[in-house]
């Protein structure tokens, strides 16, 4: 290899970026965080206010559209730099206040500060992220500069440090970048958590004339949004392990499996890779070494399975996405064949700043079974829901109620339901836990990919691992029999305890089948489908009894064990917003005027409870249903 | 896969041509494990029917004999109480998923699910599941033939022979989860599809899904 000139040529495209780069941080940048969920919060309208507010105004700023900050809670966001004053961040910005921000912060220099989130910069008037405690307790190492860079703009990259450990690759050779990703301990975090330097090692022992690396990014959890956050606002720091990894592994083909559900990150890592092509960085004799290699994005149809590595393979193959036995491993023998190393779209992102901030560094992150970061899409009912990045060892309470804010309106917290649908629900008594694969793992849960949903006390614990049963059963492909009959199965008897036919054996069934799917099944998805199930048996068997012998669903949630009743003392003579909206024409009014409910027409859509207005408050869920009448009953 | 090892199945000295998948190996020698899904021909084994569990030393988890080489020193027991538990569960699933009434089926007394349930004393009617209903059309389209759905067990065997022995292409999966089946492309009746009733996948089928007209 000729590291000089690589070294020089990488020198010499940094240059040319920071340089870029200075020249726009001269004027003002407005940043709008344009991610697919910034969009779906209404970014697109407020990036046009901006512009045309601007145009009429005639200011020289200029509209950056960029990725996602992770702060779910305040989309759509905006980030103005304008020189003189720090980079502030502001949240909900909506047309109205875009036009204002032009018009008191760019034109009359009043930053507006009751609108602003944080700064980016230490400063005297504004707190930054440090200042609260989400800023304490995350430490972002792959979520760092999304949001902030111009995921179409490969400079912004370039000028933050991109690509430079690629060209310090080139410097060594590939087992040495091999030895260094085991070394790190960084672990695999599609899921599993399986060490990636000893894949790296398989791949790279594996003698063949041609080998593979593939980017999976075939995220496909309800709740998660990690991986299409990641290539949608830093596509870069993807592209820049998979080449990497190439390189250690000696492979000369790369493809991204992504969604094609996630069209944008699709776009926006298309746009990357010619960009990295054009800077050549990409393609052939890499930054003139004598290194080739190219990406091209295989678009997956969906299939939630297809994210099994065997399965993702097939599908590439151009056969059904089903899985197969393993070993032989991928590494060993993978697409078309050949060793075949899949990384997923995270364990990828950690590669270039393992490899330019050193093994050390890392491993000084998490602990030290489980280094560097863990990234969670943090949903449900949270204060502040969003993408966070946690070292490892953080504890689920720190997580959840420093960094997410807590359980919003007051409500208590009940359980928290991490690793996606393959995972686990685990009770307040867990929150103590330290996030890292195996600790999770003890609990009966997984790191799984990173979905993590709160639940509160209004959340059924039955209805929640049936959902999620639902879920992995709809997906399965069918091929196993534990995991095709089994999980069906298991969703028809947690249907009859939901609908109050369950039998109290089916507690004990449902036990022994899911421990013999997670033992039984062929691949990772049937191996931890029953996890929601075991774990929410395992803490809260209570409220599966509730349902079973008392027909009593103890969260008001699941619809055949509700009645609906209106309290006469509360209701009021003189409204009669819930006979309106009932669908089903169930709402009568009484002799005294007062309303009442004809439980053989009602159909518990909940729509009563939300007409009746706040002061009257009139309209309760009852379970068992029987309440009801029993209620009505003490009436007369 | 020319040299020989020694393994050990149910404390029986077995010698066996190395890498030879052990399913094959205790077969040969008259050791009998449930399977089927098993085809000797096929390299990549499907290890989907989840029947062929047995309890190897050294490894805590039973594996399926149809994916495991056997290595010189092997140690193998066809049964143990985990391996009996696995076993028990995959055939109570695949019961309930198959249309019984075996006097009036036509691989009664060759079926492999009788078979399995005769070696392990296994019942056809599951106290903990109950069965799916199968309503499915007879596929009664061929003159040398019959296809069943509901007595299929989805194991593959038909697929992989029409893939790889008939090489005709008329048969494959479609649709997933509950709903795998068997099916011509387009879901067509068999008539209507490249089938040349070579009569191959008939030969394989375990159950009586597939079965020659008298």
């Amino acid at each position: 290899m000729s590291s000089d000139k690589s070294a020089e040529k990488y020198l010499n495209l940094k240059t040319k970026a920071k340089e870029k780069m200075e020249s726009l941080n001269e004027k003002t940048v407005v940043m709008v965080g344009a991610a697919t969920c910034g969009k779906a919060a209404g970014v697109i309208d407020t990036r046009e206010a901006l512009k045309d507010e601007i145009e009429k105004k005639g200011i020289d700023a200029q509209v950056v559209e960029v990725g996602c900050m992770g702060f779910c809670y305040a989309e759509p966001i905006v980030v103005i730099s304008k020189p003189g004053f720090p980079s502030l961040c502001y949240g909900s910005v909506d047309e109205g206040l875009a036009v204002r921000l032009v018009e008191d912060y760019l034109v009359n220099d009043d930053p507006c500060f009751e609108y602003a989130l944080v700064a980016l910069e230490p400063n005297d008037y504004f707190p930054v992220f440090t200042d609260f405690p989400r800023g304490v307790y995350e430490k972002k190492i792959i979520l760092e500069q999304c949001g902030f860079i111009d995921p179409e703009d490969i400079d912004h990259y370039l000028a933050e440090d991109g690509y430079e450990a690629l060209a310090k690759t080139f410097e060594i050779q590939p087992e040495e970048v091999i030895e260094s990703i085991k070394e790190s301990k960084l672990r695999g975090r599609g899921g599993a958590g399986f060490p990636a330097g000893i894949k790296w090692d398989v791949c790279s022992k594996a003698q063949d004339d041609s080998k593979y690396v593939i980017c999976n990014a075939d995220e496909g959890d309800p709740g998660a949004f990690m991986d299409r956050s990641i290539l949608e606002s830093n596509p870069h720091q993807v592209i820049e392990g998979l080449i990497i990894s190439a390189y250690a592994v000696g492979a000369s083909k790369g493809y991204i499996y992504v969604r094609s559900e996630y069209p944008q990150a699709v776009r926006r890592v298309e746009t990357a890779l010619e960009q990295a092509r054009e800077k050549g960085l990409l393609g052939d004799s890499i930054l003139e070494t004598d290194f080739s290699f190219d990406i091209e994005i295989f678009e997956g149809s969906g299939a939630f399975v297809c994210g099994e590595e065997t399965a993702l393979i097939n599908s590439m193959e151009g056969i059904m996405g089903v899985p197969e036995h393993r070993p032989p491993f991928p590494a060993s023998y993978g697409f078309r064949g050949k060793p075949t190393l899949i990384n997923n779209v995270k364990t990828l992102s950690y590669v270039p700043h393992i490899i330019r901030k050193g093994v050390e560094w890392f491993k000084s992150i998490g602990t030290s079974d489980s280094p560097g970061t863990a990234v969670f899409a943090l949903v449900g009912k949270v204060e502040y829901t969003g993408l966070v990045e946690v070292p490892m060892g953080t504890s689920l309470r720190n997580l959840i109620y420093d960094v997410g804010g807590g359980v919003p309106d007051e409500k208590d917290f009940k359980a928290v339901q991490i690793g996606g649908p393959s995972g686990g629900c685990l009770p307040e008594s867990a929150l103590d836990i330290p996030i890292d694969f195996d600790s999770l793992h003890e609990a009966g849960a997984i790191m799984g990919s990173g979905g993590l949903v709160v639940l509160n006390e209004d959340d059924c614990m039955v209805e929640i691992a049936r959902y999620f049963l639902d879920f992995t059963q709809k997906e399965s492909c069918g091929k196993c029999t534990f995991c095709r009959l089994g999980t069906k199965h298991m969703l028809d008897m947690l249907g009859e305890i939901t609908r109050g036919e369950g039998e109290l054996n089916h507690l004990d069934t449902l036990r022994e089948l899911g421990e013999d799917i997670k033992k039984g099944s062929l691949c990772g998805l049937g191996k931890t489908a029953p996890n929601p199930v075991l774990t929410t048996l395992r803490y809260f068997k209570d409220e599966y009894e509730a349902h079973i012998k008392e027909k009593r669903c103890p969260a008001l949630m699941c619809m055949h064990l509700l009645g609906f009743y209106i309290i006469p003392e509360r209701c009021s003579k003189f409204c009669s917003a819930c006979v309106g909206s009932c669908p089903t024409e169930a709402i009568y009014t009484r002799d005294d005027q007062l309303k009442a409910i004809d439980q053989e027409k009602c159909v518990k859509c909940n729509s009563c409870l939300f007409a009746c207005p706040p002061e009257f408050y009139a309209v309760e869920k009852l379970s068992p249903a029987e309440l009801v009448e029993e209620r009505e009953r003490e009436q007369g | 896969m020319s040299d020989k090892v020694t393994i050990t199945i149910d404390d029986c000295k077995i010698t066996a041509p190395e890498g030879e998948k052990l399913l094959w190996v205790a077969l040969d020698n008259d050791i009998y494990i449930p399977n089927l899904c098993a085809l000797k021909e096929k390299d990549r084994p499907s290890a989907s029917c989840r029947l062929c569990f047995v309890e190897v030393k050294g490894i805590s988890d039973p594996v399926t004999a149809c994916t495991l080489p056997v290595t010189e020193g092997l140690v193998v027991k066809t049964r143990s109480p985990e391996v009996d538990r696995l076993v028990k569960t995959a055939f109570e699933l695949l019961i309930t998923d198959h249309r019984l009434g075996c006097k009036k089926c036509p691989a009664n007394n060759s079926c492999e699910l009788q078979k399995i349930s005769k070696e392990r004393g296994l019942k056809y009617k599951s106290k903990r599941f109950k069965p799916f209903e199968k309503d499915e059309p007879i596929d009664e389209s061929m003159e040398q033939f019959i296809f069943d759905r509901s007595r299929c067990v989805l194991c593959g065997r038909c697929v992989w022979v029409d893939h790889h022995v008939a090489e005709v292409g008329a048969i494959g999966f479609s649709l997933r989860g509950i709903k795998r089946k068997v099916t011509t492309f387009g879901d067509y009746d068999l008539a209507d599809s490249p089938c040349t009733e070579c009569g191959e996948c008939v030969k394989v089928c375990p159950v009586g899904a597939l079965s020659f007209n008298e």
